[in-house]
């Protein structure tokens, strides 16, 4: 199996969608509860940025540790790899933020995702007449696209 | 082009026990933020094995951002070295790994003076870390 699992946050850090195509190890055994998992990942990867914004080579010195920057102006990680899973971040212009989680074997993920963003995302929710902006979100149609399309990159069996 | 600009070393607690900048020109952290992101990675690496969606992860081994990456590895004692590279550095992994870790158990846990996980002041381990970082640097075409 190629792909755990996928989370949507909107720019406050509701955590919109999740979905999990497989997870070995339940949330039970991790954070506890789907929420308390939700709001560690939000962290974790908020941190990440400060992380990666500080570090940045190439970025203006002396800049502020934890300073607040606007999306895409800073140095940001797009994906980290562990020994057992890979997590690839995206954040669109907007401060929607999208995480996905696969095998550590998988490839750069940008373009999927960017993919995932703007014709499944935009296509299924951000147009849909039902959808109320910064609420958790359960379509059908969006779910079964964003299946294919998973199914459609060799990530599912 | 290839290029290694930091090295650092984290000890079992999060704390910075060595950092180090190889390339001149990068755009540097001040001491007391680089000893905060020593302390961040460590927390960071913790609740990554938490969230992890299989059982016994053992921690980040490369994060890639933007205009760099970062790799990691983690000794069996808990102590963390890190290389922060130009994306696409060949072998930092066992760079890391066998190189650099090995450097760290000759000259530095061999040294008499040494405490373990207080910062790291051994001449003979700077030495040869520059040796060999610069060595690289030279094959990758920079100029020394």
């Amino acid at each position: 199996m190629g792909v755990f699992t996928i989370y949507f946050f909107d720019r406050e850090g509701t955590c919109l969608f999740y979905h999990e195509w497989s997870r070995p190890k339940p949330v039970k055994l991790g954070a506890g509860t789907p929420g308390d998992d939700q709001k560690m990942l939000f962290g974790l990867f908020f941190q990440l940025k400060v992380f990666a914004a500080a570090m940045d080579p190439k970025g203006k010195p002396n800049a502020q540790l934890g300073a607040p920057t606007r999306i895409g102006e800073s140095c940001s990680f797009h994906s980290f790899t562990t020994d057992l899973y890979k997590l690839h971040f995206a954040e669109s212009p907007s401060g929607l933020k999208i995480v996905l989680t696969t095998d550590p074997t998988v490839g750069d993920m940008r373009e999927s995702m960017a993919y995932i963003y703007s014709y499944i995302y935009v296509e299924c929710v951000v147009k849909n007449p039902m959808y109320s902006p910064g609420q958790p979100f359960r379509f059908e149609t969006f779910t079964t696209q964003l299946n294919d399309f998973i199914q459609s990159l060799g990530l599912l069996q | 082009m290839p290029a290694i600009y930091t090295i650092l070393i984290i000890n079992k607690s999060g704390g910075l026990m060595f950092d180090r900048d190889f390339l001149p020109g990068i755009s540097k952290t001040n001491g007391n933020d680089t000893l905060r992101l020593a302390s961040i990675w460590h927390s960071v690496n913790a609740i990554s094995t938490q969230l992890s969606p299989m059982p016994n992860c053992l921690g980040i081994e490369l994060l890639q951002a933007d205009t760099f990456d970062l790799h990691c590895f983690q000794a069996l004692t808990g102590i963390k070295f890190l290389a922060m590279t130009e994306p696409q550095t060949p072998d930092v992994a066992n760079l890391l790994r066998y190189t650099i870790y090995d450097l760290y158990a000759d000259y530095a846990l061999k040294n008499p003076f040494y405490e373990v996980d207080q910062r790291i002041k051994c001449e003979l381990f700077d030495n040869h870390l520059n040796y060999t970082i610069t060595g690289l640097h030279r094959r990758w075409g920079h100029p020394v």
